[in-house]
């Protein structure tokens, strides 16, 4: 009996989720008392099995020069016989780019229950148990699923801390890749990523930084004259640059910047996981948010419950000259 | 290009103050706003600009109760020329939900089916990915641009950390849709009301042959998240806490 634990890679480097997964993978395998592996589909692999081997109880490598880039079609149908000959209590994934694409798929075509997005896992007389964050962060759902001998689960980034390395190395298996041919029907083109037209904000030691909640790109002004003062970089939340009230560069989030300045202002932000997943490397968190049950004050050091419009006003004032 | 948009209406939880309902397996609705999930309404806009540029026509369709026929009558508003509902089967989970799509969707010949990423509620995510197995359909998830030639869609996919990467499908295929994509389109008190008069077609889901199976997943208990280490609320007049984070500004920045 083992727990599948599928590694993300892409442009050469593992992903850190990857030993988030792991963790979670090895917790759960302790439970039950079975094994943890490590699933590596790669195309040039052996950085990256030294990498797993220091994390996981046993890692499973399939090489295949299709595995460059990440192709769900492939992996599917990879997965699926690696499912179909190990029987895994448990496939899983990170609730990511990858394994949005693929676990739902995967789940389809093995028929084994799916649980996506999982912020805990657990097993309860063989049947899977799920904790997940619904309702923007509001809420949280126990969910139980229906007895199979498998399932596949994504699990969220940044919620399972990873274990660190250890000297003792874990056992590499290799087999053999049942690949035939290639997915014509899915073809991976090219990467694209746009150039840094304004300040970096990764680099910034203050970041004031809004979202939808500031209402409309008219507020933007008296924002940016506080960001001045403070002689702070303007940033932002999703919602803001798909508004198009920002430029992309701007976003702070799992699909934008990871930032870890000194002080970050949020401001008309609800905290989102894929927002507060990018912000928790900041030393000091201050909120400004109406809503009292906003995410964002669990995060925050320092919170201020009131619309942005009744502060802006008096912290430009008092900011003014402090710089 | 007949292209069907998959769409939920959702509760609007934002700055709302949630309670849970007495069985503890939901929140408490009744008093909560509703409207088009966010994901679903750039769906239908990008839906309406393929069908402007390709000719065909769009479907919206949502697995759902009697009171969302508001949102498919704003999706019509939003350019949609038809709309179909089919009652939500009992203790549906997502699967249910792709299954009962499945076959409203099978013998209707669309060349691409959009969805939205995820729903706001409970963001499972897994509508559009599993439709897509079970029509033997391609597919791409979180997508920020769209593309036709021909018979083939190149599409932009969303990644970590402010990546893109390009894909190339075969059509017929199925897109989950990224916020973001193009820019929301107004929609006018003419359109509501023209909207009204389109027609909503009702299905019922026993007579699509749904499997009366049980779901693969139930929730079992909904609760507030653990109070963890929760922000300094800084306490007094606009003027006073602004003086306050002024304060805490020029400490944490080591200007004091």
């Amino acid at each position: 009996m083992e727990i599948f634990a599928l590694a993300e890679h892409r442009q050469g480097r593992i992903r850190d989720v990857t030993y988030e997964v792991l963790a979670a993978g090895e917790k759960l395998a302790l439970d039950l008392g079975v094994a943890c592996t490590a699933v590596l589909l790669g195309a040039d692999v052996v950085d990256f099995s030294r990498d797993l081997a220091a994390r996981a109880s046993k890692v499973l490598i399939v090489e295949d020069s299709r595995f460059e880039d990440f192709n769900s079609v492939l992996y599917q149908r990879v997965l699926s016989f690696l499912i179909a000959t190990h029987k895994p209590v448990l496939t899983l994934m990170g609730h990511t780019a990858l394994g949005i694409d693929l676990a739902p798929s995967l789940s389809v075509e093995t028929g084994l229950p799916l649980v996506t997005d999982c912020i805990d896992l657990s097993f309860e007389s063989k049947r899977l148990k799920a904790v997940r964050s619904i309702y923007g962060g509001k809420i949280h759902a126990a969910v139980s699923l229906r007895e199979s001998e498998g399932y596949v689960a994504t699990v969220r980034p940044g919620v399972f801390a990873p274990a660190p390395a250890r000297d003792e190395k874990a056992g590499v298996v290799f087999e053999a890749s049942p690949l035939q041919s290639g997915a014509p029907g899915k073809r991976f083109v090219e990467y694209i990523e746009a150039p840094l037209m304004g300040e970096d904000i990764t680099q910034a030691e203050i970041i004031v930084s809004i979202g939808q909640g500031i209402g409309g790109p008219e507020h933007i002004p008296a924002i940016e004259e506080v960001a001045k003062n403070l002689g702070a970089v303007l940033a932002c939340s999703r919602p803001v640059v798909d508004r198009d009230w920002l430029p992309k560069e701007r976003q702070v989030g799992i699909s934008g910047k990871t930032v870890k300045p000194k002080i970050y202002l949020a401001i008309g932000i609800s905290g989102a996981f894929q927002h507060v997943t990018a912000i928790r490397g900041s030393e000091t968190i201050i909120a400004i948010n109406r809503d009292p049950r906003a995410p964002i004050f669990s995060v925050a050091d320092y919170g201020i419950v009131d619309s942005f419009q009744n502060v802006i006003p008096f912290l430009r004032e008092k900011t003014a000259g402090i710089k | 290009m007949n292209i069907a948009v998959c769409v939920k209406r959702v509760p609007n939880t934002e700055e709302a103050d949630l309670s849970i309902e007495r069985a503890g397996k939901d929140i408490a609705k009744d008093h909560l706003p509703f409207r088009l999930n966010d994901w679903d309404g750039y769906a239908v806009r990008e839906a309406a600009l393929l069908r402007d540029k390709h000719g065909g026509d769009v479907t919206v369709i949502t697995v759902g109760p009697e009171e969302s026929k508001e949102v498919l009558t704003r999706c019509l508003a939003m350019g949609a020329d038809r709309a179909l509902r089919i009652e939500e089967p009992k203790a549906a989970d997502g699967r249910l939900i792709v299954e009962t799509l499945f076959r409203v969707v099978k013998d209707r010949s669309f060349d691409l089916i959009l969805t939205g990423v995820q729903t706001e509620d409970d963001n499972w995510g897994q509508v559009g990915v599993s439709l897509a197995q079970m029509l033997g359909f391609s597919h791409a998830s979180i997508v920020t641009d769209i593309d036709i030639v021909t018979d083939r869609v190149t599409v932009r996919r969303e990644l970590e950390g402010g990546i893109d990467e390009v894909l190339n499908l075969a059509l017929p295929a199925v897109l989950t849709i990224q916020t973001g994509i193009n820019e929301p389109g107004y929609v006018s008190l003419m359109d509501i009301l023209d909207a009204e008069d389109k027609e909503i077609i009702d299905l019922d889901f026993r007579e699509i042959g749904v499997p009366d199976a049980p779901p693969d997943t139930r929730v079992d208990a909904v609760f507030f998240p653990p109070v963890g280490k929760m922000a300094e609320i800084l306490k007094g007049n606009p003027e006073e806490v602004a003086a306050r984070l002024t304060e805490i500004v020029k400490k944490a920045a080591g200007r004091s």
